[in-house]
């Protein structure tokens, strides 16, 4: 299994990184984590418009002048789980709410008219209340329909995520919110989410389970970022040697205002986020980056064909929310507040593609021949 | 002319339709390589859906469409895809990709294999995407496989036709159309495997992301037409030494003068 490096070992390693380490990374093509740690380190911020521009032409030989666009739906709050930081956190006096099956396909059938063909069904950590049942019911009802569906809900066993797969799930995303165990044990005061070690091997069960992308990533926000992102790129490294056939994403979720009105433990400025985009690119230059909305829109404006190749866009992260907009539950609040339209029409006047449609519900094994389902 | 399955094609350049910044610079690019195959990745359109923007861009034109099973890890899925694919298009074209690995997208050729065969026993016209491995070729060939596209060097990096040894082998074995795919970075790297006596090359990354699609489209069309000329009327052999262009009688090593 994958043993995360020591989390203060590594804030060391990256600090004592110096400008010729930096200079030394920006000259090499395939980059080690020592090279990673020198890119994403102080030492390397004078050299962020070096790195950009390296970064901007490698994401434009391997992905070319497209974006790829996706939007969440939030099916339920409903959490068991007390995390410090989320609006969904048990303890959180809010209005929960978990969408009937019925209900899912309508919030999804809204997004599809809106343009969407790949949906992130998103859920708070509640097995009463979403389960592999549920999740296979409404994977079964929308895979025809979309051209995928991919889910981010508490972590599960290779052999449920098996059963989503064949039920038409293509991707999952389980973040570790944070790499730093001292402070995964203090942000994570109750419930099945304070097994660190749990939660780390959950990407791993995924691809186990035939799942076609797995992503990862950190909350920006509790501990150190840098630590955080090179921490990533271990996890990365390892997943991609055992399983080489999936593919995989990283997303840098910042840390936003939520109900429990939770500030940020560290300040992760724009500027820190685009280091560790512009370095992830350069060490790993296939790797799938997400800018979720959580960004504001001039950021995202300016990011985009620089390192990230996804975008979710119209997001509302209330269940239920696409339909009725009574958006109180919400799990924290957007940061960009244009419509699918509007996003995609500020790709395309960047000369660049917003690409809704890159799987097909063709690759999945058919449900009418496989006796499974 | 090229003849593939039957179908003649005065154009040796085939072009993808992937990383384009728009549909519309795609279809111009297209038109502007004069190009008479356009391979399209299955993931990518919605065939069942006639507002698609690809298709709706591809459409009206005189192109074969080959439709491309990127994204397959396995024959199962790749022979999936076919068949949906030619239930929505009703076209039996189909450019094999199995490219288990996400990351190099190299093609798997015990899977290329097993497709190919089941594919050509069904009818399709199959022209798998392979690495350049002569005896993988003359295998899918004796499978049914309409062409074959060994890649000059791993997909998107336009480094060229780094496996031009193992590639002359499969042009001087093939029976069946060589198609050099993949790794084809600028205009010289296509008049250099036209040269070889490939009998097209297949090009997308160089074109879809160059600074003007349009004219790098119509560039490499000049070069696949300069290459392929260059092998019809007999190149020259590569040799390490200097030969002078007039000898003079008797500076020969190999003068024969000795004859009686």
């Amino acid at each position: 299994m994958f043993q995360a490096p020591d989390f203060n070992t590594l804030i060391k390693q990256i600090n004592s990184s110096t400008d010729t380490d930096v200079e030394k990374a920006l000259r090499t093509s395939r980059l080690s984590l020592d090279d990673l740690a020198a890119l994403i380190s102080p030492a390397a911020e004078p050299f962020l418009q070096q790195m950009a521009t390296r970064s901007s032409e490698i994401t434009l030989a391997r992905f070319g002048k497209t974006t790829q666009l996706y939007a969440p739906i939030y099916l339920s709050n409903y959490c068991t789980n007390r995390c410090a930081y989320c609006g969904f956190s048990a303890d959180n006096r809010i209005k929960r709410k978990c969408l009937t099956i019925d209900e899912a396909e309508k919030e999804a059938m809204i997004l599809h008219e809106r343009g969407f063909q790949h949906i992130l069904l998103v859920s708070g950590e509640a097995e009463n209340a979403v389960d592999v049942e549920y999740m296979e019911a409404i994977s079964l009802r929308l895979r025809d329909k979309f051209a995928a569906v991919s889910i981010e809900i508490q972590p599960m066993s290779t052999e449920h995520y098996h059963r989503l797969f064949l039920a038409g799930i293509t991707a999952v995303a389980v973040y570790q919110e944070t790499y730093d165990r001292d402070m995964y044990k203090q942000v994570h005061l109750s419930g099945k989410k304070r097994d660190y070690d749990y939660r780390l091997e959950t990407p791993a069960r995924v691809a186990k389970a035939g799942m076609r992308e797995v992503g990862i990533g950190a909350l920006l926000g509790l501990s150190d970022w840098r630590a955080e992102g090179l921490s990533i790129a271990y996890h990365l490294q390892w997943l991609r040697k055992k399983f080489w056939s999936t593919a995989f994403t990283v997303s840098f979720p910042r840390m936003r205002p939520a109900t429990g009105e939770f500030d940020p433990l560290e300040i992760v400025t724009e500027s820190n986020l685009s280091q560790l985009i512009f370095a992830l690119r350069l060490f790993d230059q296939d790797v799938g980056l997400i800018v979720s909305t959580r960004e504001e829109a001039r950021y995202r404006d300016g990011m985009l064909g620089l390192g990230p190749t996804r975008y979710s866009a119209g997001s509302c992260t209330a269940p239920g929310g696409y339909g009725n907009s009574d958006s109180e539950a919400e799990q924290f609040s957007v940061g960009d507040h244009r419509t699918f339209t509007e996003v995609s029409e500020m790709i395309k006047q960047k000369g660049f593609d917003p690409i809704c449609k890159d799987w097909d519900c063709g690759f999945q094994i058919d449900k009418s021949t496989d006796p499974a389902l | 002319m090229l003849t593939i399955a039957g179908t003649e094609f005065s154009s040796r350049l085939f072009l993808g339709t992937g990383k384009f910044s728009s549909s519309s610079v795609m279809a111009e690019a297209i038109a502007a390589s004069g190009c008479q195959m356009v391979t399209v990745a299955l993931r990518r359109i919605d065939l069942d859906n006639p507002e698609d923007d690809i298709m709706k861009a591809l459409g009206q034109r005189p192109y074969t469409f080959l439709p491309n099973t990127s994204g397959a890890r396995n024959a199962e899925e790749a022979i999936r895809l076919a068949h949906i694919a030619r239930a929505a298009s009703g076209s039996p074209w189909l450019k094999l990709e199995v490219t288990p690995d996400p990351r190099t997208l190299l093609p798997d050729p015990v899977e290329t294999l097993i497709a190919t065969e089941k594919l050509a026993k069904d009818g399709f016209i199959v022209l798998p995407y392979i690495n350049a491995d002569p005896i993988l070729a003359l295998k899918l060939q004796d499978v049914g496989a309409a062409a074959v596209m060994p890649l000059g060097s791993p997909i998107g990096t336009n480094q060229g036709v780094l496996s031009d040894s193992m590639v002359e082998i499969i042009i001087e074995q093939a029976r069946v159309p060589v198609v050099v795919d993949a790794g084809i970075g600028a205009p010289s790297h296509a008049a250099y495997a036209m040269e070889m006596g490939a009998d097209a090359v297949l090009v997308n990354t160089a074109i879809s992301i160059a600074g003007d699609p349009v004219a790098m489209a119509a560039a490499f069309a000049k070069a696949v037409e300069a290459g392929r000329t260059a092998y019809v009327a007999g190149m020259g052999q590569r040799s390490k030494q200097a030969s002078a262009s007039s000898p003079e009688k008797g500076t020969l090593s190999s003068d024969l003068g000795f004859l009686t």
